[in-house]
């Protein structure tokens, strides 16, 4: 089973001064609002949040349900917008796959791949054994993923008294938070240069094509950077 | 629950889950050390950014509403508090959200 040692320590992760918490909060309170702003009652939003457990898939869903679109198209509107799941997954739970550990914790527990407990696993890893890492990770997903709900009940129920000008504030506050935590991981050459061609080649390429462009973009941005890197390993 | 939110919901998780349990059957062959981990830690590092850099650039939701300079200056001060405040994730945060609200209203 999971070790409560191990959870905890991982669950107080979002504790810490610098922890993601209140930015994420922030962001859910929004799409809470967000949520309730597009008909979904209370019932409704949490269920999203608990499910999906990803911004811009929520997003997605939002708006294609405002527009009144088919199941299918909002499959495959929202598996392309989080695509990026799996290069986040690939880079992530090799470094805590263990013949020690069940399959189920991996199978569940990919559910809470998701910015910001990507960023705290992997600027926390290395502190936790190999075998024991996918308890600790359990442990920060299962609190991001708590704060991410709490969060969008709270935004369903403030969503009369939010105006214009604070969801703005609100809306910014994520990916500020985000750019700041990805400057503060450019410490290799690799990671360095996939963080600012990604950044400009995301953009780039919306202007040929907004649905491919996060995947295009981090495609190529990604494998000029482990070229340049590798070459300059070598 | 009405039953095509409770299935837009159900369908919009499936499609999220897809991509992250692809993600777990592909890791199980893959060594930490390897230069396909490597790769994908590039990958994930760069289609981050992208995705950032997309939604502070081309937002979507309440952010559309705000001018391109309202949102560079937010995006400049804040990554100079950063800085200044030895790469502390929090200052810069509640700094972006307090002067986007402001900031907006003037340019």
């Amino acid at each position: 089973m999971i070790k409560g040692e191990l959870f905890l320590k991982g669950y107080k992760s979002i504790l810490k001064p610098d922890s993601p918490a209140i930015a994420l909060a922030c962001c859910f309170v929004a799409i809470g609002a967000l949520l309730k702003n597009v008909g979904f009652n209370i019932q409704e939003s949490i269920f999203s949040t608990m499910l999906i457990y990803a911004l811009p898939g929520s997003l997605v869903m939002a708006e294609s349900i405002l527009i009144g679109a088919s199941l299918l198209s909002i499959f495959i509107a929202v598996w392309f917008v989080n695509a990026r799941l799996y290069p986040m997954a690939v880079s992530l739970f090799p470094l805590m796959m263990d013949e020690s550990q069940p399959k189920w914790k991996y199978y569940l527990s990919c559910h809470f791949i998701a910015v910001s407990a990507w960023l705290i696993m992997k600027s926390n890893y290395e502190k936790v054994e190999k075998k024991d890492r996918v308890d600790f990770w359990i442990g920060i997903g299962t609190a991001t993923w708590s704060v991410s709900i709490l969060a969008t009940a709270l935004g369903f129920y403030l969503a009369d008294y939010l105006n214009k000008d604070m969801l703005m504030g609100l809306a910014i506050l994520n990916p500020i938070y985000f750019t700041c935590m990805m400057v503060g991981a450019m410490k290799t050459l690799q990671i360095t240069l996939s963080v600012i061609l990604g950044a400009i080649l995301g953009p780039v390429f919306y202007f040929f094509s907004p649905e491919w462009s996060i995947l295009l973009g981090g495609l190529i941005a990604g494998t000029i950077a482990y070229l340049i890197g590798e070459k300059n390993v070598n | 629950m009405s039953i095509s939110v409770l299935l837009s919901i159900i369908v919009t998780s499936l499609a999220t889950y897809l991509s992250r349990f692809l993600g777990v059957i592909s890791s199980i062959k893959i060594k930490e050390t390897s230069k396909i981990f490597r790769w994908f830690n590039c990958l994930a590092y760069a289609t981050l950014a992208a995705l950032i850099a997309r939604t502070i650039i081309f937002p979507v939701g309440a952010l559309s509403d705000a001018s391109y300079l309202s949102r560079l200056i937010v995006v400049l001060f804040s990554l100079g508090i950063f800085f200044i405040t030895k790469k502390n994730f929090v200052y810069p945060t509640i700094f972006s959200a307090i002067s986007m609200s402001v900031v907006n209203n003037f340019f």
